[in-house]
């Protein structure tokens, strides 16, 4: 190679590097002494929202204990992103909300303190926690890795004035009525069902429910992908359907993800929602809550054999404290406070979830109609997502494979058994 | 007399005498002169380990690792599986090399179309404000505007534009000019490479129409008249002065858009969020999926160094072309 080309080399190389090369950004904040940092999961309307409604709760911890709590509101699209760089460099904020369903992959990295019988007792002890909400805190068999925080399900939400105007006196409680009706309630420019088609979090928790209802698993009991069964394709098929065949979504949901079916149902464009906890949403949206009806989200009118009576993952938020904290006692008696009655009880009421401990459950916010449809959900037919470390990994193949579907179903191309295996199957393949 | 002798002499025989004590003097400046490049050059050589060099090392050590979320927070002591991410993320008969594969093909696709109109479009506002008129200064700055923009403003701002039911793109198409029936999809399936081409040679052409009009500023004007005088028309000036005068520029042009075009990651990231429709699903989206959604570093570590490998053959092979033109046209 001649001096030259030796140089023109050089130079693809560095001209190539620069241009792959990526970068991270570490954030060195790990608390000591009087001071913790809180990163703190979208709950509210916005970010400023959040930081508002928490703020006067971390004075309130200030002044008890002495701990100045540094808060960061982090968006859902960003937030796991941020814990796994966190959990990878050891660096980062004390204490952090993370989303139950990745309790077990997050786990799996060892960075989280471990919730053992000595640790919850330190943060106001095991049997306060509500059972269901708990066993969505880390892998079966092994200590939890979060404390539930908030507590959610999915509802189905419908509007009173569309159903009376067609005619319908109650909420649908099968798959089949939902379709029947929803064909009924889509005219003039308003849809019977409103999808958040392209988020893909959102399609793989509908995945799970409608999965556990024909019979099927998306893990086997050795933690292995079970993907692309025959339950699981009809499971998608029948979610998918409701815009490919059935034809009451309209087809622009099929490229919504940030939240706009939500505002499509507030705005009266949709007449029906499947969502956790959509209340408080809906109130900033300007929906009154007499204006529309909460009900349990349905079942299939007669499920095959295996068909589990499941209609909502346990959903919710929970606290998990890093172990590289360099103030682990102060990181826990502040998830000890924002799991105390008083908070628990504060908090919940705001965001209008439920709270995570038995012992909160009394304040009159938590009998609303919605409130009660959640918690009869939790306590009769959720299940949680599979605690396995691969979770995660499934939200993002499966939910994109729906994502995929439900782009062919906007675009007019046929949704089938065979072209549903084949995503599943192609999603399958790529788990390791 | 004596003194006024001697005293010259004594003058003289100084610098004499000096002479010997200076020669030793030069000699140790020797090694110290062959010294003071390469301390010059120490504090290129340290960034450029610390930039390119060691993360390059490093990230081909990961690629050959099984680097999951098991192994993440100590990932030296992932097991080493040797070339098996490259197997499983290649092999274009499993499913994860097919989708690697069309990626490849959407990307390489969508970088020769994007560079190719962000080209055509600078070189041709880059001629047309050659010519001095009224507005010109304003016309360069609105041609600009794409490349002052941040990119995360104006890519999410497209997004917005783009939306199938409040999106503006439709509402003028399908409400306004009524060209259209069905308000079709922009984010969603097969429009959606026709959309990101679009918002990269948006955001591309300026860079080229920068660079040529720099270019054509060194073009002598006595070449333009020189050409009237021999009676060539606009096209002929343009193919036998402009472009040849341009080639240095275009040269080094034509390569950074297109090795920036095949990596980006922003446009798509911030148009269609981290799962791109796979009509639109850019390898750089992908390796990020790979590595960051589904939590398999190893992998996208072996398809980070696949994409390095192919970049560093491509930019070396185009350099090597251009070159040997160049010299055969010398």
């Amino acid at each position: 190679m001649s001096r030259r080309h030796l140089g023109i080399f050089t130079a693809a190389v560095l001209a190539a590097a620069s241009l792959t090369a990526c970068g991270g950004s570490g954030d060195d904040s790990a608390g000591s002494g009087k001071t913790l940092t809180y990163w703190a999961s979208n709950q509210g309307a916005s970010l400023e929202a959040d930081k508002t409604i928490l703020q006067p709760e971390l004075d309130k911890f200030e002044k008890q204990s002495g701990i100045k709590v540094n808060v960061e509101v982090v968006p859902w699209s960003d937030l796991l992103n941020r814990l796994l760089a966190a959990a990878a460099s050891g660096k980062g904020p004390d204490v952090v909300n993370i989303g139950n369903t990745w309790s077990a992959s997050l786990q799996a990295t060892g960075a989280l303190v471990e919730f053992d019988d000595a640790t919850l007792q330190a943060v106001g002890g095991k049997d306060r926690i509500v059972p269901a909400a708990l066993a969505a805190a880390g892998a079966p068999g092994k200590p939890p890795a979060a404390v539930p925080l908030y507590s959610m399900a999915y509802s189905l939400y419908y509007n009173k004035k569309s159903f009376a105007d067609a005619g319908i006196t109650a909420p649908p409680t099968t798959w089949e009525q939902l379709a029947e009706y929803g064909k009924k309630l889509s005219t003039g420019g308003k849809w019977g069902l409103a999808i958040e088609g392209a988020n893909p979090s959102e399609n793989a928790h509908h995945a799970f429910t409608f999965s556990q209802q024909y019979g099927g698993e998306w893990f086997d009991s050795a933690g292995k992908p079970t993907f692309d069964t025959p339950q699981n394709v009809s499971a998608i098929k029948r979610y998918i359907d409701f815009m490919a065949a059935d034809k009451i979504t309209n087809p622009s949901n099929a490229e919504y993800a940030q939240n706009q079916s939500v505002s499509d149902f507030a705005n009266g464009k949709a007449a029906m929602l499947l969502w956790q906890s959509a209340g408080s949403n809906l109130k900033t949206q300007n929906m009154p809550a007499d204006a529309y009806g909460v009900a349990p989200v349905p079942f299939l009118a007669s499920p095959p054999a295996g068909g589990k009576k499941v209609n909502s993952m346990v959903a919710g938020i929970n606290m998990a404290v890093f172990k590289h904290t360099k103030n682990r006692d102060g990181a826990l008696s502040f998830v000890k406070f924002m799991t105390s009655d008083e908070e628990q009880t504060i908090l919940n009421r705001t965001y209008g979830s439920l709270p995570a401990v038995k012992t909160a459950g009394s304040d009159p916010a938590f009998t609303a109609v919605e409130q009660k449809t959640i918690q009869e959900t939790l306590v009769t037919t959720a299940a949680p997502l599979p605690q396995v470390p691969e979770e995660s990994t499934f939200e993002t193949l499966v939910g994109t494979a729906m994502k995929e579907l439900f782009a062919d179903a906007a675009s007019g191309k046929p949704v089938t058994e065979e072209s549903v295996k084949a995503k599943l199957t192609d999603a399958q393949q790529k788990m390791r | 007399m004596a003194t006024s002798t001697t005293a010259p002499d004594a003058d003289q025989r100084e610098p004499r005498a000096g002479a010997p004590a200076r020669g030793p003097a030069r000699r140790p400046r020797g090694p110290r002169r062959s010294l003071l490049p390469y301390l010059l050059l120490a504090p290129a050589v340290v960034l450029e380990l610390a930039i390119h060099v060691i993360p390059m090392v490093v990230g081909v050590w990961m690629s050959l690792l099984e680097l999951t979320q098991f192994h993440i927070r100590n990932w030296s002591t992932a097991p080493f599986i040797g070339l098996e991410n490259y197997r499983a993320t290649l092999d274009v008969n499993s499913a994860a090399g097919k989708e690697l594969l069309h990626s490849f093909w959407v990307t390489l696709v969508y970088s020769l179309l994007s560079v190719g109109f962000a080209w055509l479009l600078g070189i041709s506002a880059a001629v047309v404000l050659q010519r001095p008129f009224r507005g010109r200064a304003i016309l360069r700055a609105l041609f600009l505007t794409p490349y002052a923009l941040p990119v995360y403003t104006a890519v999410i701002t497209w997004s917005f534009l783009l939306q199938r039911d409040t999106g503006l793109v439709n509402h003028v198409l399908v409400d306004q000019l009524g060209l259209l029936d069905d308000r079709p999809f922009w984010l969603i399936g097969d429009n959606s490479f026709w959309s990101l081409l679009v918002v990269s040679v948006w955001r591309n052409w300026p860079f080229a129409f920068l660079c040529l009009m720099a270019g054509l500023q060194n073009v002598p004007g006595e070449l333009y008249e020189a050409a009237a005088i021999d009676g060539a028309g606009f096209w002929r000036r343009l193919r036998s002065v402009t472009l040849p005068m341009l080639r240095p520029v275009n040269l080094v042009l034509l390569l950074v858009l297109f090795l920036w075009t095949f990596n980006d990651f922003n446009t798509p990231y911030v148009l269609f969020g981290g799962s791109a429709p796979e009509q639109a699903d850019l390898i750089s989206i992908h390796i990020y999926r790979s590595s960051f959604k589904t939590w398999d570093f190893g992998s996208g570590s072996a398809m980070s160094v696949a994409l390095l490998l192919f970049l560093l053959v491509v930019s070396a092979a185009y350099l090597l072309i251009t070159n040997r033109r160049r010299d055969d046209h010398a």
